[in-house]
């Protein structure tokens, strides 16, 4: 009998880290492979009737609109442009790689690969928006269908997928604010949204765009949303609240309905951002704390993948009072059928084309029907038990805590604080989450402003095991040791990944930033010109 | 009896042996310890009314299946929809690349473990730039009514101006989402279309504009299809007046089409749902803006930008973003509109879509497309008391059929179709009453000569019956 070869894989009975490395195909730049005359599809043949019938068809342009120069785009065979796409594929680590619990905010949980076969579905891909309604009643029932689980789970009235995505749902729900405000005469006197720093960046951008003043509100020493700060802030100009809760620090907002309450009696709406919502499916609603609208985003709480940014969905939903101000159409149901309902002359409008990202929202409606509501109490109980389980881990490194609400349990995310490792040792967060590439795992640090000092932010959904959790917490414990005993490990790190540490100061030099292929041609050559000449 | 509980496969720790352990080393009685501050007043007290769920993934996929048999799809019927939306091949390349779990499930990583995500964005950006001679191209936002709306706004940044000049023939949604978007700062004026060419009335833009006028916008192809003969005259009046033009165009035009730079477009914007990407119900869009390589453009994009850079290591190609303090993620409301989860899938594989076609597949989609639109429009013609095109010029992919001089109304007529297997071009009726009983018909690479003249023998069947 040959060596156990598993008894290596262990220490103290802990499995090992990974020997993690990352692909490195060194893959050139698509232009770099061209050669000319290849072709990766054939495009159909113009039958000769057809020509015979319209002749030199390019000749009938408009002088000046023909194109003189076929563009400049690379000619590759389609085996090199697979093989070129799976390389990147490869040096790409997506959630069905790795243990996703690094990207707080995100809700990187596990995209069901059932869903891929239902949304890549003929039946899905091949309809055009505009096909007469008698022939789209199935997708049409799988939205209204989706629409009444958003109410129940939310406790809003009605929903509209139109958005894209979450922040385009968070313009929608400023959009709105702005239309009910006007239609009461105090469109001009209602500019100011309030909300909170640890309410995602949108939360105040999107008012922005969409003309508001924004008033922001920093926490008070336990870390809690500043109630006397907003009894302060509101007024006669006060339009609304735009607040994430659980805030993005994963603490709920004990006073979230009174928080309400004084913004409703200065005669405000309140817009719930429901991206944290993972951890309070079927735990507590937008209707019961008093919110006058809300969205999900489907690409997280609602497992569609996250597709390297993109597509995503964002549901939003509104009360009875609010719902003649939602975008155009709603799906509404007569009894024998499913139709377009456009005739709401109060609405909006569009906020983006036809009636959202169909694939996403087959996808999200696939996942909440095959959990039901004992399973998306079920997904809620255990993203908050992995949290605070991961929590108790984490929080035993030496260097690292969890700010605010001391020894208290959080929702369904942390971010914590690196501070101390820093003091100690002049390593930062971001050079830690660069060493903890180099054992296969993401880890981000937090959106600006870094009000926590040194900041990181997990997040570990449903989706991890135990087991997988606890490599995730000896992955930074291994990393925090490391920072002590060799700072300049992580000064330099990541040092198994695709690429080595990136220059990026030319990122923000207009003379050297480059953001296309020919761009860069163009300023290399351009920079190269003088040394020539002084040589 | 109590139930047994279910152990969903989505959830690894929903083993109860295993929920309870984790318990059990947190020190904690009951879930309910972690959900300590939530107020008794805001929980739900009762399980959410919902459909039983379908535990199995066989009753799951029989229950969804269902409900799309229902749907009948543009293979199964002959579709000329388009206005906006439009069914191109899809490579299968396309397919695959955009399957693959390694793109399909990454999300925001560092540019070092998600380097792949941003090698394959910034070729698709490259791609772009070549197709447009543009040196700037942005990360995909949404769709192209986002990359409208968003361009117009820039422009107005840009000139610090509140007028913005926009076609009458334009997709009234479209129309509708600029309103919406741009209501805070700006106003819109409205120019007409020659009823002639369909182009649009030069006049009355000359008219129009005024050191108020912060840009000038066209689409070119426009949304009847009409190739824009006058760029370049248009731009210049912008120009005249210290306005900025913004082109919108559909980038597979530009193999056969001179890319709006050339004519002098200064933003160029549009949608990417043909290079690749399937309709989806009106769910495959991303949205592109583009521009020259100068400072004042570039600072006023809220999308991310993503640039090529060195590593420490000779010869490695780095990538991250350009000029992120622009951006929302880094000022909050400071930053520049605002920017998050978009369309970045969609990029990568028009990426992967510009990559198989390559320019020669670039100029002969587009040749394609022109000659059967073409021919379909004069088949069309040919049937009495129908008129195709209603404009006397050049046309790409779409075209305005008139159907007025049949004594039928357009929807009598898409219905005798769909009895047919035959989804009609778009009714324009109500949206443009001025071109009486009229449609928008769709013709790409994908119709052949035996789809369009089965819709010229259905039509004369309907217009007989």
């Amino acid at each position: 009998m040959s060596e156990d070869i598993t008894r290596h894989r262990y220490v103290d009975g802990k499995p090992r880290l990974r020997r993690f490395h990352q692909a490195r195909w060194d893959e050139p730049i698509l232009f770099e492979l061209s050669r000319p005359g290849q072709r990766g599809i054939l495009v159909p043949q113009v039958e000769p009737e057809i020509r015979a019938e319209v002749g030199d068809i390019l000749a009938t342009l408009p002088a000046g609109m023909r194109r003189r120069e076929p563009p400049a785009l690379p000619e590759l065979s389609q085996p090199q442009v697979v093989r070129h796409y799976f390389r990147l594929a490869q040096e790409t680590l997506g959630t069905d790689l790795n243990i996703d619990v690094g990207q707080g905010t995100c809700t990187m949980k596990y995209s069901p690969k059932v869903h891929e076969a239902l949304a890549r579905s003929p039946k899905v891909t091949e309809l055009h928006p505009l096909q007469d309604e008698s022939t789209v009643q199935g997708i049409l029932e799988i939205l209204y269908r989706f629409e009444q689980i958003m109410k129940e789970i939310s406790g809003m009235d009605r929903f509209s997928f139109q958005p894209r995505a979450g922040s385009a749902a968070i313009y929608t729900m400023a959009s709105m604010i702005r239309a009910y405000h006007a239609s009461r005469g105090e469109g001009e006197q209602r500019d100011e949204i309030i909300t909170t720093i640890f309410s995602h960046p949108s939360d105040a951008a999107c008012a922005r765009t969409a003309g508001f003043k924004v008033i922001t509100l920093y926490p008070d020493e336990d870390g809690y949303p500043d109630l006397e700060a907003l009894k302060a802030a509101v007024s006669d100009r006060t339009a609304g609240l735009m607040i994430t809760n659980p805030e993005d620090t994963g603490i709920f907002n004990p006073r979230i309905a009174e928080f309400v309450r004084v913004v409703h009696e200065a005669g405000g709406l309140c817009a719930y951002d429901q991206a944290n919502a993972n951890g309070t499916l079927g735990v507590t609603r937008a209707r019961e704390a008093g919110f006058d609208m809300c969205h999900f985003n489907l690409h997280k709480t609602f497992s569609s993948p996250h597709g390297c940014g993109g597509p995503g969905g964002g549901a939003t939903g509104v009360t009875k009072e609010l719902e003649r101000f939602l975008p155009v159409p709603l799906v509404s149901f007569d009894g024998q059928r499913y139709y377009l309902d456009y005739d709401r002359p109060d609405s909006i409008g569009k906020v983006a084309p036809w009636y959202g990202v169909v694939p996403v929202i087959v996808r999200a409606y696939a996942w909440a029907m095959s959990l039901g509501a004992e399973g998306l109490r079920e997904v809620a109980e255990i993203a908050v038990l992995n949290n605070n389980y991961l929590m108790q881990k984490v929080l035993q490194i030496p260097g690292v805590s969890a700010p605010y609400a001391k020894g208290k349990r959080r929702i369904e995310q942390v971010r914590y604080s690196w501070q101390a490792l820093y003091e100690e040792t002049g390593v930062h967060s971001e050079e830690i989450g660069l060493r903890a590439a180099d054992f296969g795992v993401h880890y981000w640090t937090s959106h600006h402003p870094w009000i926590v000092p040194e900041p990181c932010t997990l997040e570990p959904t449903e989706s991890y095991s135990k087991e997988e959790l606890d490599e995730y917490a000896a992955i930074l414990a291994y990393v925090a040791q490391e920072a002590r005993e060799d700072p300049e490990k992580l000064h330099t790190a990541p040092h198994n990944s695709t690429i080595h540490r990136i220059d990026h100061s030319p990122l923000d030099d207009p003379a050297r930033w480059a953001m296309t292929w020919r761009a860069y041609r163009r300023k290399v050559a351009e920079a190269q010109r003088p040394e020539e000449n002084a040589s | 009896m109590r139930k047994k509980p279910v152990v969903y496969p989505y959830i690894p720790n929903s083993v109860p042996e295993v929920k309870e352990q984790m318990l059990r080393e947190l020190g904690a009685e009951s879930m309910e310890e972690f959900y300590a501050d939530i107020p008794e007043a805001l929980r739900l007290k009762r399980p959410l009314d919902l459909p039983p769920p379908l535990l199995s993934e066989y009753d799951l996929r029989r229950h969804v299946e269902g409900l799309l048999q229902k749907n009948r799809t543009c293979q199964e019927y002959l579709n000329f929809l388009g206005a906006g939306c439009y069914q191109h091949y899809v490579p299968a390349v396309c397919d695959e690349v955009n399957a693959r779990g390694e793109f399909l499930t990454a999300y925001a990583g560092e540019p070092y473990d998600d380097h792949g995500r941003f090698q394959a964005l910034f070729e698709y950006t490259s791609m772009m730039g070549e197709l447009l001679r543009m040196d700037v191209v942005n990360v995909p936002t949404y769709d192209g009514y986002q990359a409208a709306a968003t361009a117009l706004s820039m422009a107005a940044r840009i000139t610090r101006r509140r007028e913005i000049v926009l076609p009458r023939a334009l997709s009234p949604d479209k129309l509708s989402k600029i309103r919406d978007y741009v209501k805070p700062d700006l106003e819109i004026a409205l120019i007409g279309y020659d009823p002639e060419t369909g182009e649009l009335d030069r006049e009355a833009l000359r008219a129009r504009l005024s050191e108020r006028t912060a840009a000038v916008y066209f689409e070119n192809p426009s949304y009847f299809g009409v190739v824009e003969g006058h760029g370049g005259e248009i731009a210049a009046m912008a120009h005249e007046c210290g306005a900025l033009c913004v082109v919108s165009t559909d980038p597979i035009s530009l193999g056969i089409l001179t890319p709006p730079a050339d004519y002098g477009a200064d933003i160029v914007c549009g949608d990417i749902q043909s290079l690749g990407i399937h309709m989806q119900y009106g769910g495959g869009h991303g949205g592109f803006i583009a521009t020259r390589d100068e400072e004042r453009f570039v600072m006023e994009y809220p999308s991310r930008l993503f640039g090529i850079a060195p590593t420490m290591v000779p010869g490695e190609y780095g990538f991250g973003d350009v000029a992120y303090e622009r951006t929302s993620f880094a000022r909050r409301e400071e930053g520049k509109e605002w920017v998050g989860t978009a369309a970045a899938l969609w990029g990568i594989t028009a990426g992967v879509y510009l990559a198989l076609m390559g320019p020669q597949g670039m100029m002969k989609v587009g040749e394609t497309i022109m000659a059967r639109a073409c021919y379909a429009a004069r088949m069309l013609d040919r049937l009495p008391g129908v008129r195709a095109p209603v404009f006397r010029s050049a046309h790409f992919r779409e075209f305005v059929v008139d159907f007025s001089g049949t004594g039928k109304t357009v929807s009598e007529i898409n219905q005798g179709l769909l009895a047919r297997g035959i989804f009609g071009g778009k009714d324009l009726s109500r949206e443009f009453p001025e071109l009486g009983q009229s449609a928008l018909y769709c013709v790409t690479e994908v119709h052949t000569q035996g789809d369009i003249l089965r819709l010229v023998e259905a039509l004369k069947e309907v217009l007989q019956a």
